[in-house]
Parts: C-alpha cells; structure tokens; sequence
C-alpha cells in the first residue's frame, strides 16, 4: 500500500500531568489577555521559562544525568499542548528544549552534553538556529556560511536569515559549510557557537506586523574553539533532517491559531447560526483528527523510528487549517481586525491574520514539504 | 494490531483481490445479488466478527473486525458487510438469535432528517411494527432487516424477515441498494427485545462510523491507484508522476488519505460508545470532507481514461461520493460537532477536544 502508516499512538497514563499542567497555567496565566495569548511560541518571557524549568517541564524526557526528568515523549507532549493551547509565552526555551537539547544529546560531546543541557533543562540557557542564509531559503543545501580550520578551531564568515530571537539566546545551532560548495550535502557541519563571540553582529529584522523576532546574524572572521563542533565534520546535513522530523510534527503546527478559535467561540456566546455551529465542528473535527496524527508520530519518535515522512504531512495538513481558521472565522462574525482594538476578539484576528503567512513557510514550505511527501511516494 | 488482526486484513485482503472482479462489480449493480461473493465472506466468519464469543461469535476487538470492513471497501466489495456485522451485534446485544445470512440495519434518520419513526405496539402476544424506514443499505437484497424502535418510550431491537415490508428500490451513486422499507407486520415475541443500551440515534452513529471507515479504506486504494497510474502514464516524453504540478496534488491526496485514516481509527474505536461520543462526529466530518477532495484529485490525474466506465476508478470514487453523505454528511456531524464545541464554551474547548 502507498499510504502512510500512522500507528495509533500509544497508550500514556497522562491524566494527573494534563490536570497538574492545567492548575500551573491558570494561576500563571490569569493575567495575560488572548491578545498576548495568541503569540504563545513566539512569546519571550525568560521568567516562564525558569518556573517551568523548575516543574520539570522542560528536557522531560532526557535522562537525569544532564537534568532531564526520564518522562515519556508522550508526557512531554501533553505538556507541550496544554502550553500552546492555554497560549503560554514558551519561545524563550523553546528551540532549546525542541531542536538543540534533543541534538546534543544525540550527537554531541560529553563535555557539551553536561555544560549546556542542564542549563537548558533549569529554563536558564536559550537557543536560536541558525539554518536558513540570504539566497537559501528551502535550499538548505546551499549554505555558503563557511567555517574554515585553522589553529584550535574554525573562522566563521557568512549571514544567517531569519533567526528568530538571536537577539535573546545564548548559542546558536550553527549550520555551515565544512568542505567544498560543490559537495552540497556533505560538506557541511553543525557547530554550538557562543553568540558573546566577537566577530558576530545580530541585527533586527521587523516582520509584516512590525514586530520584532528575527534576525540577521552576520559572523565576520569569527572565531569558534575545536570543542563547539557538534557530531562529525561533514555530517550536518544527516544531523540536520532528524532534528526536522522534531521540528514538523508537534502542536505548535496545527495550534497556531487555536487562540482565534476560543474567542470566536466566546463570541458566538448562545445562539451561534447553523453555518457557525458546522465551521466550528469541521475545525474541531480536523484539530481532533490532526492531534491523532500528531500523537502517532510522537509515538514512533519515542520507539526510536524516523517519521520524517509523517511528519512533513502533519505539517502540511496542519498548516492548512491554521490558516484556514482566521478566514472561515471573518465568515461566521463581523469584526474589523484591528491590533489596537478594544475587543479581544478583534485584536486576535488582526495577529493571526498577520502572522498567518508563515504558517507554510516556517520550518520548510508547503511545496518543498509536498515534495517530501512525493518522494515518500514513489515518485521522485 | 494483535496477530489475529493482522492475520484477519491479510486473509481479507487476499480474498478480495482475488474475488471482486470487474464482472462481479457490473453484475451486482445491475441488481444481482452476487451469492459466491457472499459465501466467501461468510467463510472467513467476517459476519460474527463484532458478535462476543460466549454467544457464538469470535469476539474480535472492534478496530481489527472493522479492519476487514476498510479492506473490503478498498475492493468495492458489492456487499453488505459492516452492516451485517453491526446487524449481528445489536441482536447479540438484545438476545435475539441472528438468523444467519446477509442482514441490513435499517436507519431512522436520512440526510439530516428525522424519518417517520419506527413504533412498536404490543399486539396479540407478539408486537406490531410500522413505520417507513429509507435508504436502507441493501434492504431489499438481504435475508433479514434489524431494526431499533421505540416500544412505549422504550428502544427495543426488533429482526424482521424479508418479505415481511414491502420494498421501493433505490440506489446510491454507485448502485448500491439503498430501498425504502415500510413496514406493517407482527412479529413473534423471539424477534424483539429491549435494545441494550443503543438508540435510534446510537444506530445513526454506528453507521457513521462504518461509512466513515469505508472512506478511509477506499482512499488508501484510490491513492495506490492514483500513484500508479502516475508513474506509469507517459505525457511530453516522461510519467506525468514526474511534473512537480502531479506531485504537489498526489501529495494532497496522500495527506487526505491519512487524515481519513486517523479518523477512522477513531470511529472505529468509539462504534460500541455511548450516543454522544463526539469521535464518530469528527470522523464522519473530517472523511467526508477527506472523501470529496481527494477523489476530485484522483479524476483530476487518472483524466479522460478515469472518466471512462473501462476504468475502474469509478467503482472507488462513486462509492466515496455516496457515502459521504449516508448517515449523515459532513455538514450535518459538522454541525453536530460545534453544537456540543459551542454549549462546552470557550474555555470548554479544549478540554473537548483532548478529551475525544
């Protein structure tokens, strides 16, 4: 058969956690409006980051040793969906504890293991990536970043694109070029750089709503020591793609705008017509159906396979119906987007209207993930 | 899946293949009812599958028994399989002995309406039952009809035979029997008993749920299909499969496909809950929305020759045209859906939704 296997996923005692997870956020949430709810992983809020680092709730399923809590992928989950649902401000520990964290401690030195990861695990160190350069864009194998050996370690020269939060991490996952332009793949490397290194400059770059998360980061000759190298020389490319079967199959791709669904639905308050009653349903139906897939591809995460495939299509389905949500919601209730208006509703819609785009870009494009897809078919 | 359900979709999988032939498929929808297909399927015992052991039956887990059910829809199997299946369950479920044989269930509610109730009276000794029951699956075709009435307030399960009702013959798109069944008979006091825990509703639920499972299994064909044929159709000197354009769309169908799937295992996991699991909901919803895009990508890329009656994509895609809309279409469970989504409140939602 062609199609895709989703197991169903497997069965986790998660009850007590969803409960104990819920009782945190409500307490620590109280305050905060579903305006800022609606920015959940892109809010920076280092003090979150350290009360949850101080439940556990962060490096879950590490083990002990670099302070992780030995919980399951599954438990890990329900954390992680509870936060984005509630809109909990998660992005200042968020690549760290997604992308980088799960990275060192698959391939990266013993020493980096125990200087980095329980730091990470406290909610005290935070990570950027840097993948995506001027002219790369989905082609990642065309990075032209390039670290050059010399004595005691590489000089770094090159710009990285798009770096969300540089401006507020600690390190950055360095994606670079090791051997030659033409080896494409394999001439490429990861290194742990220490963003106080001289030699590299962050600068701002707005987004269309004006708001302030990513970045350029421009390394001039910088100097980064032998002990930053992570896994092997010019085996980046490999290292690379697992972590995006991490990065394409969580919550946060189909709750981008899950904010803008609760107050639509407070909107709607007793008497919803028959249309707002199904637009609502199908959403249910599909976010029901996506967190099935969601938590299948956890599931073959914990038991050690490599979903990429799964995963491209949980992002691509999820994006889909995250940007579908703002459109069918100006279908069901007349309200002007506006990002300074009075009702919650209304200043909602205008974030996720602008922030929509990137729902099918960020973490590859809808095409570059549907060739993915493709290719697991047989086609290419 | 356990090894007796794996054992159980390889077996039906190999049969099924091998039995529904392009002349079984024109033959039973020009209106004979196809025996030998018949005998097969009650050979592997698939009729009993849902029925638990202590009263006959194999007492399968009801995901893997509706495995088998996905596989025959794969192969447009011309038969009344998951509604036998359901059939024997409810008069397991009543105590009524099933009487073997092909059997239908007769739904109370049609596209979205509620139809003229069935009733049951007590009458001499026995009871009477009428009422109009509509677009019964096969209701025409098969040996008996299961019904779920109300009896003084009370749903009670009743089995009537055939040619007890009269029949006004109908047919889905893909000329499946769909008969109007009006009943005016008496039935003997072994053919009724309460229903255990099931509702008119409950039964418009539990063939949802089948319909549902049905789409996901004929889409995981129509992709496998569609694929093929994309690698194999040849345009402006290569497979067309090779155009990123037939590419982009295969992997929108692909992801159709699973969605469907995911929803399936959720109705199939929830066919024997209480009314008002809001799972077999979203699976209706989300495979009948599942079901209408991906088999207008599926036309799109077989073109002209998937147009043809030749082709046998049409078996796939006509069954998936109507079964979207039998038991309720997506609207219609959609709507159902965000009722409960809207009366659960905003800060209800979420709980909903992890909870289903």
């Amino acid at each position: 058969m062609t199609a895709f296997t989703f197991p169903a996923p497997p069965p986790a005692d998660v009850e007590g956690l969803r409960a104990e997870v819920r009782d945190f956020l409500a307490t620590e949430l109280a305050a905060r409006k579903p305006r800022d709810r609606a920015r959940s992983w892109s809010g920076f809020d280092a003090d979150f980051s350290r009360k949850l680092g101080e439940r556990g709730w962060i490096g879950m399923t590490w083990p002990k040793a670099y302070g992780g809590h030995e919980r399951s992928a599954l438990e890990r989950y329900v954390v992680l969906e509870e936060m984005l649902a509630a809109g909990a401000p998660v992005a200042a520990h968020w690549i760290a504890d997604r992308q980088s964290g799960p990275l060192l401690l698959k391939v990266g030195t013993e020493e980096q293991r125990q200087t980095i990861l329980p730091r990470i695990a406290a909610g005290e160190c935070f990570f950027c990536i840097g993948m995506s350069e001027p002219d790369s864009g989905s082609d990642l194998a065309a990075v032209r970043t390039r670290a050059t050996p010399v004595e005691g370690g590489f000089r770094v020269t090159g710009t990285k694109l798009w770096t969300t939060y540089a401006h507020k991490s600690h390190y950055m996952i360095l994606f670079c070029r090791t051997g030659s332009q033409e080896e494409r793949q394999g001439g490429t490397s990861q290194l742990l750089v220490d963003l106080n290194t001289p030699g590299i400059t962050i600068r701002p770059i707005a987004d269309l709503s004006g708001e302030h998360h990513f970045n350029e980061v421009v390394f001039e000759d910088a100097f980064i020591p032998d002990s930053a190298l992570i896994g092997r020389m010019g085996d980046g490319w490999n290292q690379v793609m697992g972590e995006l079967a991490f990065e394409r199959s969580g919550p946060e791709r189909f709750l981008s705008s899950f904010t803008l669904l609760v107050e639509v639905v407070r909107a709607l308050g007793d008497d919803p017509s028959d249309r707002a009653r199904e637009a609502v349903g199908r959403l249910t139906a599909h976010l029901v159906t996506l967190r099935r897939l969601s938590r299948s591809v956890a599931g073959m995460l914990q038991n050690g396979e490599n979903p990429a495939l799964q995963a491209a299509l949980v992002k691509d389905l999820g994006a889909l119906v995250e940007q579908e949500i703002p459109e069918i919601v100006r279908g069901v209730v007349s309200v002007e987007p506006s990002l300074q208006a009075d009702t919650e509703l209304a200043a909602v819609l205008a974030h996720t209207i602008l922030n929509a785009p990137a729902f099918s870009l960020r973490g590859g494009t809808r095409e570059i993930l549907r060739g993915i897809i493709a290719r697991g078919l047989g086609l290419r | 899946m356990s090894e007796t359900g794996r054992i159980l979709v390889d077996t039906a999988t190999r049969l099924f293949q091998n039995i529904v032939t392009p002349n079984e498929l024109a033959r039973a929808e020009a209106g004979e009812w196809p025996g030998n297909l018949w005998n097969a399927v009650e050979e592997l015992g698939l009729p009993l599958a849902l029925v638990p052991e202590d009263q006959g039956g194999f007492g399968i887990d009801p995901v893997e028994a509706l495995a088998a059910v996905r596989v025959a829809a794969a192969f447009a199997l011309p038969l009344p399989l998951g509604e036998t299946m359901l059939a024997n369950r409810l008069l397991a479920g009543a105590g009524i002995d099933s009487p073997g044989g092909a059997l239908s269930v007769a739904p109370t509610t049609t596209a979205g309406r509620t139809a003229h109730p069935l009733a049951l009276v007590p009458e001499n000794g026995g009871w009477r039952l009428t009422g109009v029951a509509r677009r019964v699956p096969w209701g025409g075709k098969v040996s008996d009809v299961v019904v779920v009435a109300e009896a003084a307030g009370v749903p009670h399960v009743a089995l009537v035979p055939a040619g007890r009702f009269d029949v006004a013959p109908g047919n889905n798109l893909a000329g499946e029997p769909r008969d109007d069944l009006t009943f005016g008979c008496l039935l003997e006091p072994s053919q009724v008993a309460p229903a255990a825990g099931v509702t008119p509703e409950g039964l418009h639920a539990a063939g949802a749920a089948l319909r549902s499972i049905q789409i996901a299994g004929a889409l995981a064909r129509v992709l496998e299909m569609t694929v093929q044929y994309a690698s194999e159709r040849s345009q402006f000197g290569r497979p067309i499969g090779k155009f990123q354009a037939i590419q982009q769309s295969l992997a929108v169908l692909a992801g159709q496909t699973a969605a469907a799937s995911a929803a399936a295992d959720l109705a199939a996991e929830a066919i024997t809950a209480p009314v008002g699991d809001h799972r077999i909901a979203v699976a209706k919803a989300r495979t009948g929305e599942a079901a209408s895009v991906a088999a207008a990508i599926a036309h799109q890329v077989h073109g002209a020759i998937g147009f043809t009656h030749e082709h046998s994509l049409h078996h796939l895609t006509r069954r998936l045209w109507s079964w979207r809309d039998e038991f309720g279409n997506d609207a219609e469970w959609s709507r159902r859906l965000g009722h409960a989504a809207i009366a659960a409140g905003a800060d209800g939602l979420w709980p909903m939704i992890t909870a289903a």
